[in-house]
């Protein structure tokens, strides 16, 4: 005998994601998550868009890492609260992961969470976690290619931050490939060149940020 | 990569189901995995077989699909198949498109006794 099923199988995940943005949406509080490759520069990036905040919102980060607390301690070195979150081993965050560790945050006193997720173009675009907006952070000498070699996570993404873009022409990395493939895949995604270290680019991308801050 | 949590939801569901329709066995599990999932199919069976001893659905035969991308030209109105990468419509090589399949998990039917 054959039984219809048709259920997702990450339906689990997709619950609990919804669970998440209700309670903060209740709270006022703006969750991102940012994704790339290790390396890419996210957690450089989300300590510069952090320090040109911070004046005005109050801002927590949850920090993935398959190991250790490195990036961790750097925000918490800033002041921000923050929380580790180490997946020992697993290549993504999960929904149910973000849900206990939330409490360890005062949502009342919080105006946005960054999400740090694991170093991956792959697995993290698979998993949707109570953010409001998903980052991707592709920086220059991964290549010009990657849009077309990992789509999903340029679909999802309503953001993607080039980084490391000064050094952009020692890497002959041809920018309207990487705009015109994600683009393709996404006509809503923003781009936005940024140089992480001397804060090129970081205002054009607050300005637009600004936009999906809840209070 | 992270087929084995994958794995463990199917048996959750498929146990699920088996129960609400009364089966005593599940024979074989109809699965559609998107390419753009990057899931590898080999490896959802062979973690199936080791986390389903001993449940309901333990020697289910997965029968994985794997669905093509598919796109819709907005240009020239055509629906095509192409692979991964070549986000651009294979019969009027415009780049306005829309993605209509590719990203599917899903479990979609079982064979139960």
């Amino acid at each position: 005998m054959d039984i219809k099923v048709v259920r997702q199988i990450l339906e689990w995940n997709e619950d609990c994601h919804k669970e998440l943005q209700k309670e903060l949406n209740e709270k006022k509080v703006l969750m991102v998550n940012v994704m790339g490759s290790p390396g890419a520069g996210k957690t450089t990036f989300i300590t510069n868009v952090i320090n040109n905040l911070k004046s005005e919102f109050k801002i927590g980060v949850i920090e993935g890492d398959i190991a250790g607390k490195i990036d961790a301690e750097k925000i918490a070195a800033m002041g921000i609260p923050v929380v580790q979150l180490n997946t020992e081993g697993a290549c993504h965050i999960e929904a149910m992961s973000i849900k206990n560790i939330l409490p360890e945050f005062d949502l009342d006193n919080l105006d946005i969470i960054f999400i740090e997720n694991i170093g991956n173009l792959v697995c993290p675009a698979e998993f949707d976690i109570g953010e409001d907006i998903k980052i991707v952070i592709l920086s220059i000498p991964e290549g010009d290619d990657k849009v077309e070699k990992y789509p999903l996570m340029f679909m999802k993404s309503s953001a993607l931050v080039l980084s490391k873009y000064d050094i952009k022409d020692y890497f002959k990395f041809d920018e309207n490939r990487v705009k015109n493939n994600a683009l393709k895949l996404n006509k809503d995604i923003k781009i936005f060149p940024v140089n992480s270290a001397s804060g090129y680019g970081v205002e054009e991308f607050i300005k637009w940020f600004r936009n999906y801050i809840k209070r | 990569m992270h087929e084995l949590a994958i794995t463990e939801n199917i048996i959750k569901i498929c146990s699920e189901e088996a129960a609400k329709n009364k089966a005593l066995k599940v024979k074989k599990i109809k699965i559609l995995v998107g390419e753009l999932t990057g899931l590898i199919p080999e490896t959802i069976q062979y973690y199936f077989d080791i986390a389903s001893e001993g449940t309901k659905v333990e020697g289910a035969m997965l029968n994985i699909i794997k669905v093509p991308l598919k796109i819709f030209c907005n240009g020239c109105k055509n629906t095509s198949v192409v692979k991964i990468g070549a986000f651009t419509c294979p019969i009027c090589n415009g780049s306005d498109i829309k993605i209509l399949g590719g990203n599917e998990f899903l479990i979609e039917s079982m064979e139960v006794d």
